[in-house]
């Protein structure tokens, strides 16, 4: 009876009790490429590496501005006075300012609402813990997630205490030099600061790694490389961000 | 050796489990850990008690069937399946802790025995090839650069074990998909449906309830065939490739 075990669709149809008959396929929607990345847990993980990479580009940006500190008030009151012209008369004052902020906020709200929802989704995939664990992960890969909330935090506490100068207590309008040194006079300013500076280090050493993985330009033969110059970036801009306050302690900046 | 055993006891698929202590002893180092579980097994069903489930079948580390966590490392100690890891690799008087894979997509079935069907499924979305290849001279016919054939090699090596979800904080099933997206992508049988087979595979992926990647490469270090991490990236170059072009080929 070899025969009968052979699934022959008419036979099957014959004999066997009917099939139900498939329920109508629904329309074959174009599919849009947005929705279909975003909805897709690779497409958002895309979304993140780019959203990461504008804000790592802004950071350098912002890093070398920083440095200008250690050329005295002059220098640097007259830096952050050039950013509000910049791009003048095509562009209004402050315009270049605006158009960079929106691009960052766009950025920051994308990359943590992807993050929120792939980390919903993560830790849904393994409901039932192993009851003796060995971690092979490195300590920036494990502190991603709670390094990305102390990171937004911070950028909250950031632009109150040097932008809106809301909690700065010694701050004027106009004097971005006096204000950063009246920020790192105090113990909790340097204590935040570079706190958050390091934190920052480690979510990049492994965020640019991950975000050329992302982006599918991980090969084993350049591994080793890619790794090298995401540790290097994130020392040089953590490192390049320290220096203000360290440089205030100091007292090399005064 | 004499070892002690904690071994998770569950009866069935919606049944509570806990991880239950087991004295084994009499176990030679050159044993396999699946035959100093057949050793318990016979002595459980000596004493009249149900013996431990588990996946295995060939038992020697081509199959793929299988793999249970031990002592917290998916295969246990040792870069191979778990029916290739010896008991040289424990010393006398250890407790050994053994998990069955824990993923939502891999539901227990009983004791260490989970359900995988899930990769079938991914594996039906777009883990084939619909180019005729003939018979092995015909092979031939359609040549394959070298480099091409060593990364289609090293992808197919996959086996299906599941170790990688296992080992992966998020519970992710990217590396055994984009081991089997990178095998047949890469060379000229597969072209047909290269964007297709990138997008649907990934979708059935996603629909299974796995987590996403966090590139935290536990997988690779947990895999008995030495997949590699960059096989991700490779398959999200895919991905981001084939979504460029409007999906479908």
């Amino acid at each position: 009876m070899a025969l009968a075990t052979r699934t022959d669709p008419e036979r099957a149809a014959q004999k066997g009790p009917r099939q139900r008959p498939e329920p109508p396929r629904k329309p074959a929607r174009s599919p849009s490429l947005i929705g279909s990345v975003w909805r897709s847990t690779v497409g958002k993980k895309a979304v993140m590496a780019v959203t990461g990479l504008i804000m790592l580009a802004y950071l350098a940006v912002h890093m070398l501005g920083n440095l200008k500190i250690f050329f005295g008030p002059g220098d640097f009151n007259g830096y952050a006075h050039w950013l509000r012209t910049l791009g003048e008369p095509a562009l209004h004052y402050e315009w270049f300012l605006w158009l960079v902020r929106v691009a960052l906020v766009a950025s920051v709200v994308l990359h943590a609402v992807a993050a929120y929802q792939l980390s919903r989704r993560d830790l849904a995939a393994r409901p039932q813990k192993y009851a003796r664990r060995r971690q092979k992960s490195s300590y920036a890969t494990r502190t991603m997630r709670w390094g990305g909330v102390i990171l937004g935090l911070f950028i909250v506490w950031h632009i109150l205490d040097l932008t809106t100068l809301t909690v700065n207590e010694h701050a004027e309008p106009g004097h971005p030099y006096q204000n950063v040194v009246a920020t790192f006079s105090t113990w909790y300013g340097n204590t935040i600061y570079i706190v958050a500076m390091l934190a920052l280090g480690l979510h990049i050493r492994h965020g640019l790694w991950s975000a050329a993985q992302t982006l599918g330009t991980g090969r084993p033969h350049r591994d080793r490389a890619l790794k090298i110059v995401s540790t290097a970036v994130a020392a040089v801009l953590a490192g390049g961000f320290i220096a203000v306050p360290i440089g205030v302690m100091t007292g090399v900046v005064s | 050796m004499r070892l002690t055993l904690r071994i998770w006891r569950q009866h069935g698929p919606n049944e509570p489990g806990a991880m239950t202590a087991y004295e084994v002893d009499g176990i030679s180092p050159e044993m396999s850990f699946l035959e100093m579980l057949d050793t318990l097994n016979e002595e459980l069903i000596l004493r009249g008690e149900e013996p431990v489930a588990f996946d295995h079948d060939c038992r020697e580390g081509i199959c793929g069937a299988c793999g249970m966590v031990i002592n917290g490392q998916a295969h246990g100690p040792e870069r191979t399946t778990t029916c290739q890891l010896h008991m040289r690799h424990f010393s006398d008087g250890d407790t050994i802790d053994v998990e069955p894979w824990r993923a939502a997509a891999f539901p227990v079935v009983k004791d260490l025995v989970v359900d995988r069907s899930a990769f079938d499924r991914i594996i039906g979305s777009g883990g084939y090839i619909s180019a005729p290849t003939g018979s092995a001279p015909d092979a031939h016919a359609t040549p394959v650069p070298k480099p091409v054939a060593d990364t289609a090699f090293e992808h197919a090596e996959c086996i299906g074990c599941g170790a990688c979800v296992a080992a992966c904080p998020n519970g992710s099933a990217m590396l055994f998909t984009s081991a089997k997206v990178v095998h047949l992508n890469v060379l000229p049988q597969g072209q047909p449906e290269r964007e297709s087979r990138v997008l649907d595979m990934v979708g059935a992926m996603d629909e299974e309830g796995f987590g996403g990647c966090t590139n935290t490469g536990e997988c690779a270090v947990a895999c008995p065939k030495g997949i590699p991490l960059q096989s991700i990236s490779m398959m999200n170059r895919e991905f981001l490739r084939a979504s460029m072009k409007g999906g479908r080929s």
